[in-house]
């Protein structure tokens, strides 16, 4: 599936919501089918900065694809990053780098998932194209 | 005696809703929400009479000065200080703290030399300190608390010496809503001859503050937590220590002669307020000043330990939730966690129902670390809070627990 055939799919999965209680059932859940991080990647070299709950997010490169893992300490958190990882794991740098993630927008994650000043939701994706910029620059 | 809905018909923002639900403001630790006379008063000066202050020969300056001087009064009877040049306006608690910090540090603070703060205080009466100590290779020292969340007197007063150089606490915690033993600090501080300086940043709303009584050196507070707008503070400090200290900024309105060779001094309290100062909001700063004394100071007290006891009574009541500070003097503003839910995911939830409180680590982290947790959710109620929404509350904290077990 292409990254924006996955964006796609997920918007569909939360039209179905109108309250937001729904949504965060739903993101609940989505948590619950994150691949997990290995124990021995949940350090501080795998922590993202400027999250309110902590994130730990491990890159995986075949030479060819990205593979993400990750966790976190509160549930709501764990659905968004297992979100972002459903949408860029298994993809190549290039495609990571280019990927235009208009399903944040479309499912209200932006305005809704950040009360608080600290948007993880942004530092997780900073942090993912950050890597995929690097093993971007390794191929070249 | 005004009832409750007279009160909250004062403050617009409370009659508004949130995702489709009313509003409740449990966050007014972080900030207070604004009487009509706050907003109105603030409008006014910018719709009637707005003239840089102290510096025109022109009418609508001889206005803005006015209220503005006449703000000053305003606060100086509200603390109860003996003159008005003891009050001086800031952009809040933090740049009084840092004011004094820099200004008591230059000139009283030598190496080897030590500051007194308490384990509950909020980053912005540690960081100036700890700056001060790493210029001046003084050290910090730190009141410990125990279990409930009050600080160990025993221990303060070990802890002073003729090494010491300044005490400064908070009126109340931010995180905990204790109520500092201030009378016994002081007094201990005194007989040593060292000064005591009091963040009441969340202590000057919930109480009456006296500073003569109280009898601290300098006594600081930011006008957005009392009611009033933002980036107005005061500073008051006796005028004995005032005279005595340099001033923390250069600049416009706070000098008396300026040559390149040497620039003498504004008299008090002038000296510390460089520049324009935000003559608005110290105007505004007086109608929420004001809007405190008319609702009756003794009428919020009881409105308030009528809450934080409800509160309390029915947060207990929920299994599984734990509240940090448990002292005897407390503020409306409980620290708690659901057990094994994160306090983002409670906040988050929270937010959904209209419940607007404070997660994280509320800018004092050293006391998340004297309970092993790395932040809590808050929520700080004041006068305006009524137990409905404290049941809103609870009834949210359930729907929370049933959504993560």
């Amino acid at each position: 599936m292409t990254i924006n055939e996955t964006q796609d799919k997920i918007i569909d999965e939360f039209s179905m919501f109108e309250d937001w209680m729904d949504k965060y059932n739903l993101l609940i859940d989505i948590g619950k089918d994150l691949t997990v991080i290995d124990p021995r990647y949940k350090v501080k070299d795998f922590l993202i900065e400027g999250c309110q709950s902590k994130v730990w997010l491990h890159p995986e490169y075949n030479g060819k694809i990205i593979s993400f893992s990750a966790d976190s300490d509160a549930i709501i958190t764990r659905g968004i990053v297992a979100l972002l990882i459903r949408v860029l794991s298994g993809h190549t740098p290039d495609e990571i780098l280019s990927a235009d993630l208009y399903f944040i927008d479309t499912i209200g994650l932006r305005q809704n998932l950040s009360p608080t000043r600290s948007n993880g939701l942004l530092s997780m994706v900073r942090q993912i194209k950050l890597y995929a910029m690097a093993y971007s620059a390794v191929n070249k | 005696m005004k009832d409750i809905n007279e009160i909250r018909a004062d403050f617009p923002i409370l009659g508004r809703e949130v995702y489709g639900k009313p509003l409740v403001y449990f966050d007014n630790g972080a900030t207070t929400q604004k009487p009509v006379s706050v907003i109105d008063a603030v409008n006014e000066v910018y719709t009637s009479y707005n003239a840089n202050i102290h510096r025109g020969v022109h009418f609508l300056s001889d206005l803005a000065s006015e209220a503005y001087e006449n703000a000053r009064e305003t606060v100086r009877s509200f603390i109860n200080a003996g003159r008005r040049e003891e009050v001086v306006f800031t952009s809040g608690t933090t740049g009084s703290i840092n004011g004094i910090a820099f200004s008591f540090g230059e000139h009283y603070v030598k190496p080897g030399d030590e500051i007194i703060i308490s384990h509950l205080e909020h980053h912005a009466n540690i960081v100036p300190w700890q700056m001060l100590c790493e210029r001046k290779r003084a050290v910090l020292k730190v009141i410990p608390v125990d279990e409930n969340g009050d600080i160990q007197l025993e221990e303060y007063y070990r802890m002073l010496s003729p090494k010491t150089r300044l005490v400064s606490v908070a009126q109340v915690s931010n995180t905990l809503g204790t109520i500092l033993p201030l009378g016994d600090i002081i007094s201990a501080a005194h007989a040593m001859d060292i000064p005591v300086l009091v963040d009441g940043a969340q202590g000057i709303q919930h109480g009456y503050v006296d500073v003569n009584s109280m009898d601290c050196d300098f006594y600081v507070f930011s006008g957005h937590k009392i009611y009033g707008p933002t980036g107005i503070g005061v500073l008051y400090g006796r005028e004995k220590w005032l005279n005595e200290l340099p001033p923390f900024q250069g600049g416009g309105d706070m000098v008396d002669q300026v040559t390149f060779e040497k620039t003498t001094y504004n008299e008090l309290p002038f000296k510390f307020e460089a520049g324009t100062t935000n003559y608005p909001a110290a105007i505004g700063l007086a109608a929420a000043l004001d809007y405190v004394t008319q609702t009756g100071r003794e009428d919020i007290v009881r409105r308030e330990e009528q809450l934080l006891k409800y509160a309390t009574t029915k947060l207990s009541e929920i299994e599984g939730l734990t509240i940090y500070g448990n002292s005897k003097n407390k503020i409306p503003t409980i620290s708690f966690l659901l057990k094994d839910i994160h306090q983002y995911d409670t906040g988050m939830v929270l937010d959904k129902m209209g419940i607007a409180v404070r997660t994280g680590t509320h800018c004092a982290q050293p006391v998340m670390d004297r309970y092993g947790i790395d932040g809590t959710v808050r929520a700080s109620l004041c006068f305006y809070n009524t137990n409905e929404e404290i049941d809103r509350l609870a009834e949210g904290l359930e729907r929370v627990k049933k959504m993560f077990e």
